[in-house]
């Protein structure tokens, strides 16, 4: 059996308790929401916090807003895929908390562990045992659980051997959706409380892939009202129809006027960086959505998409279906029939990949 | 302890005793902070119907009901369940009858090796309570979070099926069959 090794468990009440604790803690202390990411990295010794800081008795940290707009950190991932509550416009968040892990990991697993979710990487994702017969990468450079969240010089990337960084990759799919909506998180310290646009949450390092402090608690999402013409949607790339973490995210909304023309645009990718990658959509806007204009889009969006060969799929495959998903996302918010977009989208393992030589 | 919570925070490398509600019963167990509740219902119950498969939750086996919904007992720590009522494959069967979704995994083949299959019928459980006449896509969606590497799913579709249609007509006629 694999286990955890030993640690503190406090179970406070209030955030500002929370905050209290994790700055008497500092880097020794881990924020334990529904555990589905944090307790498979503690059996892998990825980590070996001394205190684990279980937020499940923070009510306020599970409550909606009114309006339905503001989420707290730690509203399931079931809870949201079917928050009824939720705009038509704003259905992407739905469509990707739907699509993480299982059911019964979306059960428990939560929008805030899903948006803090750890990088991931072949040479990272295994147990002790497995990293050591290679050599520690830089991630976690030792046997018992030392993974570290500054950027270092030393140490190897197995990826990239000859690159500085990291480059474990971003693989929450929740993110790139939320993003594409124009989220922002609710950051708290003992210090008081912060809030930024979700997408300056992330950092391109596969280690220091969070801005929030480390005695930060993530504590809601705030999505913006929903503003007429505008819609949204996530497709997800992955092997399997379950269980699977994204090789593949795109999260797209964009808004359209009564004549059909773009005026504003919002996509974002995931899994091809550290980060969640927002696209320059600037030359999407002023103009209709024609088959021309989203070919075009499409093409300079995979540009910036930059897979490693570190997750499932090859690496060249990947780069290259970049651009087939984003333009069926595009096409989907379109309008063309949904139900062939659909099974593109389920269709997605069956594309066929070619063979390494 | 009276309110059955352990101290908080917990010292490290000690033993804490806590109330735990399973099948239907409250009992006091004594155990690790850091122990999951599959290790807690497997070495510290005698509750083995519930498998360690993967442990790091890429498989389904070790699932359980808690309040009602399937859940995977290895991601989550016994410490967090004082307060919830689990519910393993053990605590299916009701006054010595089996739950209409084993008799029809029995009868219907939707058990081979057998090592996903507590983990399958739990889950199931909780679809049927929820939806008691599920489509088969409703069916593959509820289960997609349980592999199964004997059967090729299609008899543990049929089995839970069969387990709807047994249901319906039982409450067609007002028997009680869970």
């Amino acid at each position: 059996m694999m286990r955890c090794r030993p640690f503190r468990y406090h179970a406070p009440r209030t955030v500002a308790e929370a905050a209290k604790i994790l700055r008497g803690e500092g880097p020794d202390a881990m924020v334990l929401a529904g555990g589905t990411d944090v307790i498979p990295n503690l059996k892998r010794k990825q980590f070996a916090p001394r205190t684990l800081v279980a937020l499940r008795r923070i009510g306020e940290l599970r409550t909606a807003s009114d309006d339905g707009l503001t989420l707290g950190a730690a509203t399931t991932l079931d809870a949201i895929a079917r928050h009824a509550a939720l705009p038509e416009a704003h259905r992407a968040a739905r469509i990707a908390a739907s699509k993480v892990a299982t059911p019964q990991i979306r059960n428990r697993g939560t929008i805030g562990g899903n948006l803090c979710l750890d990088t991931r990487c072949t040479y990272y994702d295994q147990s002790a045992e497995w990293r050591q017969a290679i050599d520690f990468c830089k991630k976690a450079p030792g046997p018992h659980g030392t993974a570290i969240e500054t950027p270092v010089e030393q140490g190897i990337c197995w990826v990239a051997p000859g690159s500085p960084r990291c480059w474990a990759v971003s693989s929450t799919d929740a993110a790139p959706a939320l993003i594409a909506l124009g989220a922002e998180v609710t950051l708290v310290s003992a210090d008081g409380e912060r809030t930024i646009p979700l997408t300056d949450l992330y950092a391109d390092d596969g280690m220091a892939f969070l801005t929030k402090k480390r005695d930060e608690l993530l504590t809601a999402v705030r999505l913006p009202a929903a503003v007429e013409g505008w819609r949204s949607t996530y497709w997800k790339l992955r092997r399997r129809g379950a269980f699977d973490f994204p090789i593949l995210g795109v999260g797209a909304a964009l808004k359209l006027d009564a004549g059909g023309t773009v005026e504003a645009a919002r996509v974002v990718l995931g899994a091809v960086a550290s980060r969640p990658l927002p696209v320059d959509t600037s030359g999407l806007v002023g103009g209709p959505l024609s088959d021309e204009a989203i070919d075009a889009f499409a093409a300079k969006a995979a540009g910036p998409a930059k897979p490693l060969d570190n997750t499932d799929f090859t690496l060249h495959w990947r780069k290259r279906v970049v651009r087939a998903w984003v333009a069926g996302a595009l096409r989907e918010l379109r309008g063309d029939d949904s139900e062939e977009a659909s099974l593109l989208s389920r269709s997605a393992a069956r594309i066929p990949e070619p063979l390494s030589v | 302890m009276n309110d059955g919570s352990p101290p908080d925070p917990t010292p490290l490398g000690r033993k804490l005793l806590m109330e735990l509600h399973v099948n239907g019963e409250t009992q006091e167990v004594a155990f690790l902070p850091h122990e999951t509740l599959l290790e807690v219902l497997r070495e510290r119950m005698d509750l083995p119907g519930t498998k360690h498969g993967c442990e790091l939750g890429e498989c389904g086996a070790c699932a359980v009901l808690v309040d009602g919904r399937p859940e995977l007992s290895c991601l989550r720590l016994a410490i967090e369940c004082g307060d919830a009522e689990v519910t393993t494959v053990e605590g299916l069967i009701r006054d010595g009858q089996l739950d209409p979704i084993q008799e029809a995994f029995a009868d219907l083949g939707g058990a081979q090796c057998g090592y996903c299959t507590p983990g399958i019928l739990v889950t199931a459980r909780a679809l049927l309570d929820e939806n008691p006449s599920p489509d088969r896509d409703e069916i593959a969606e509820a289960l997609s979070g349980n592999l199964c590497r004997c059967t090729g799913y299609l008899q543990i579709f049929e089995s839970v099926e069969e387990a709807a249609r047994v249901g319906a007509a039982s409450s067609a006629t007002g028997e009680v069959t869970s």
